[in-house]
C-alpha cells in the first residue's frame, strides 16, 4: 500500500523578523521541504504612483526617498535623470560628482544593511552590530548635506538642492581612510565562517539563463556569472570618468551574491575617493532660473528671482509632452522610472520599476526543493525592501 | 546612435506587416504595434540573434479616459548584447483582452498580475489571475484616472467589535487641488463656479 502524505501549509509573516519587512509567504510544506512558496506582497502599499500623479515634479522627489529606504539618494536619481532628459537640462560637473558620490554612500549603506541581516537570518549576531555604526557615521554624511537622515529629498532635475556643507569631504575622506578595514573584519567573521558557508554555498542557485528570464538585475544577475552593470554599460552623470571594477560570481548561490556585495562595497569606496579628488568647485544646480529656484539672499532684491521663486513653489516647472523610460544601477539591481509628461507641471504617469519586485517574484523557482531553513537565508540574499516592492 | 538605426531598420524589414510606426528617441526604439501581434513580436525580438532582447523589464499601462482606445499598454525590453532598450506600446479599448507573456518570460506573471490591478485589464491564459498590491476584497482599479486619489474605504480598529472594520473614507477636510496652471485667466474651479 503507497503511503499518504499530506503537504503542510505554512504562513511565514507578515509579522516575522526574518520576512525583512511586510512580506507573508504562504509555504506548502512536506515534511521539512518546501514545494511550494506563494509570497503576498501589498501590505505596504501606499500608491506613490497615484500620489505622483497629482503633485509637481519637485514636490514627487521625496516619495522616492521611501520606495527603497535604506538608499534613498538612489532613486531619487533616476527621476532625476528622467526629467534632465526630456528638458534637456545640463547639469553642472560638481553637481553631478555630488550625486554620484552619494550615490555609492547609499549603496554602501544598503550593502551593509544586507550583508549583516542575512549574516542575522543565518544565526549570526556580531556583524550586524559592527556594521550598523558604519551605517549610522554614512547616515550623518545624509544629514548634514541634505538635513535627514533617511529622506533626504536632496536631488533636484539639474542638480542638487545645495552645496556640501564645508568640512564634509574631509570627513568623507577620513571614512573611505577606515572603512576598507572594516569590509575586512566583516568578512574575517563571514567569507570563511563554517556555518555561514553551509547555510549559504549551494542556496537559491539562479542559472544564467534563468536569471535573465525572471527579469533579474543587479548583484541577483552579476551573482550568477552575467557581467552587466549600468554604470558601465549605460553611463549616467560622470560614471564614465570613474575607474571601478564590476565583481562577478560563479555559482550564482547565496554565497556568491554575498561575496558581489562585500566587493562592491570596496569599488564603492574608490569611486567615493576619485569623487573627491576630481569634484571641481563651480555651481550645483542648473543656473536656468525657469528650473531651479533662486538663492534666498536674491530674494530680497531682484524682481525677477522673486517671481521664479513664487512660480517654482506654486505651479512648479512645466515639462513638455514627452514619454521616456530611464534606469539607474540601484544597490538592488536596476531601478527604472517611466514617465509620461503632458506639458503640465504635474506627472500624467510615473511607473516605478522596483528591481525587488522581480527578485521576490522568482521566489517559488528559487526555494522549490530547499528546506524550510533556507527561506530565510534566500530572502535575505534577495536583498528585499517592500517600500520598492509594494510602492 | 547608428546602431540603433540600423537595429530598427532590421526590426522594421523582418516585422513589417506587424509594425505600424516606430522612431528612435532618448537612445531607446519604440514600437507601436497592434495587440494581437505582441506575442509574435516580443518572440521575435527576444530569439532572433540581431535583436536579442532577452530581459523584459517592466509590463505597464497608461490610462487616456478620454480617447476610444482608453488604455495604452507598454512593454519594456533591454538586450544585454545590443546594450539597448526597446519600448513595445499598443491601444486598446476597456474590456478588451491582451495575450500573457508568461509562457515567454516568466517574470511578466506578476508585471500582469500588477496591470489588471491597479488598470483592471484581463489577460488570456494568464495562469494565475489575482490583485497583487492592493487589499484583499479591495474594489476598483487605483490608478484609473477616474478613481479619487482619497479612495473609497478607510480601515481602523472597532473598539465594539474587536476587529478591524471597513469604513467610507471621512475627511475632515476634503483633499484640496489648487491649480495654478493658469493664474491670469483665473483657474478651473473659479471659472467653473461662475459659469453656472
Amino acid at each position: 500500500m503507497a503511503k499518504q502524505t499530506k503537504t503542510l501549509n505554512l504562513n511565514f509573516g507578515p509579522q516575522h523578523p526574518a520576512a525583512h519587512g511586510v512580506l507573508r509567504l504562504i509555504l506548502e510544506l512536506d515534511g521539512e521541504v518546501v514545494e511550494k512558496a506563494d509570497p503576498h506582497i501589498g501590505l505596504l502599499h501606499r500608491g506613490t504612483e497615484k500620489l505622483i500623479e497629482n503633485k509637481t515634479y519637485a514636490q514627487a522627489v521625496p516619495y522616492f526617498d521611501r520606495l527603497d529606504y535604506v538608499a534613498p539618494m538612489n532613486q531619487e536619481h533616476a527621476f532625476a535623470l528622467a526629467i534632465e532628459k526630456i528638458l534637456k537640462i545640463e547639469v553642472p560637473i560638481r553637481a553631478q560628482f555630488i550625486r554620484v558620490m552619494f550615490c555609492e554612500i547609499g549603496r554602501i549603506l544598503s550593502h551593509i544593511l544586507n550583508i549583516t541581516t542575512q549574516a542575522l537570518d543565518v544565526g549570526a549576531l556580531t556583524p550586524s552590530l559592527w556594521g550598523f555604526e558604519e551605517r549610522e557615521t554614512l547616515m550623518t554624511f545624509y544629514e548634514r548635506v541634505s538635513g535627514s537622515r533617511l529622506h533626504a529629498n536632496y536631488f533636484r532635475a539639474g542638480g542638487v538642492h545645495q552645496d556640501m556643507p564645508r568640512g564634509l569631504d574631509a570627513d568623507i575622506f577620513d571614512f573611505t581612510k577606515k572603512f576598507p578595514k572594516i569590509i575586512d573584519d566583516l568578512e574575517s567573521l563571514l567569507t570563511e565562517n563554517r556555518i555561514f558557508k553551509q547555510r549559504n554555498v549551494d542556496i537559491g542557485v539562479v542559472s544564467k539563463q534563468d536569471a535573465l528570464n525572471y527579469s533579474f538585475s543587479g548583484v541577483m544577475l552579476r551573482g550568477s556569472n552575467v557581467p552587466w552593470d549600468l554604470r558601465k554599460s549605460q553611463p549616467y552623470d560622470c560614471y564614465d570618468q570613474m575607474d571601478f571594477k564590476i565583481p562577478v560570481g560563479k555559482n550564482g548561490d547565496c554565497y556568491d551574491r554575498y561575496l558581489c556585495r562585500v566587493e562592491e562595497m570596496r569599488e564603492s569606496v574608490k569611486i567615493i575617493n576619485q569623487c573627491l579628488q576630481k569634484m571641481p568647485k563651480g555651481p550645483i544646480k542648473s543656473t536656468d532660473g525657469k528650473i531651479s529656484p533662486p538663492a534666498k539672499k536674491e530674494l530680497k532684491e531682484s524682481m525677477e528671482a522673486l517671481i521664479h521663486h513664487f512660480k517654482l513653489f506654486t505651479e512648479g516647472y512645466r515639462v513638455e509632452k514627452d514619454e521616456i523610460y530611464t534606469a539607474v544601477e540601484a544597490p538592488k539591481g536596476e531601478f527604472g522610472v517611466y514617465l509620461i509628461s503632458d506639458g503640465s507641471s504635474k506627472p500624467y504617469k510615473c511607473k516605478i520599476r522596483a528591481p525587488g519586485f522581480s527578485h521576490l517574484q522568482a521566489m517559488d523557482y528559487l526555494i522549490k526543493g530547499h528546506m524550510l531553513a533556507d527561506v530565510p537565508a534566500v530572502l535575505g540574499s534577495l536583498d528585499i525592501v517592500f517600500g520598492e516592492i509594494d510602492r | 546612435m547608428e546602431n540603433l538605426i540600423n537595429l530598427e531598420k532590421k526590426i522594421n524589414s523582418e516585422l513589417t506587416t506587424k509594425i505600424n510606426s516606430s522612431k528612435i528617441k532618448h537612445d531607446q526604439i519604440y514600437l507601436l504595434i497592434d495587440s494581437d501581434d505582441i506575442i509574435d513580436v516580443i518572440l521575435f525580438l527576444k530569439t532572433n540573434t540581431n535583436t536579442k532582447f532577452r530581459q523584459l523589464i517592466d509590463i505597464t499601462a497608461v490610462d487616456f479616459p478620454e480617447k476610444e482606445q482608453r488604455f495604452k499598454i507598454v512593454y519594456l525590453l533591454l538586450s544585454h548584447e545590443f546594450n539597448t532598450r526597446v519600448l513595445i506600446e499598443f491601444n486598446i479599448s476597456e474590456g478588451e483582452k491582451i495575450p500573457s507573456l508568461t509562457k515567454i518570460f516568466p517574470s511578466a506573471n506578476w508585471m500582469e498580475r500588477e496591470v489588471f490591478d491597479m488598470y483592471g485589464i484581463d489577460f488570456k491564459d494568464h495562469p494565475d489571475m489575482r490583485r497583487i498590491l492592493t487589499d484583499y476584497g479591495f474594489e476598483g482599479h487605483p490608478l484609473r484616472k477616474d478613481f479619487p486619489i482619497t479612495g473609497h474605504n478607510e480601515v481602523r480598529y472597532s473598539e465594539e467589535t474587536k476587529k478591524v472594520i471597513y469604513e467610507p473614507v471621512k475627511l475632515e477636510q476634503n483633499y484640496r487641488n489648487f491649480d495654478y496652471e493658469s493664474p491670469w485667466e483665473g483657474t478651473k474651479y473659479i471659472k467653473n463656479q461662475t459659469k453656472e
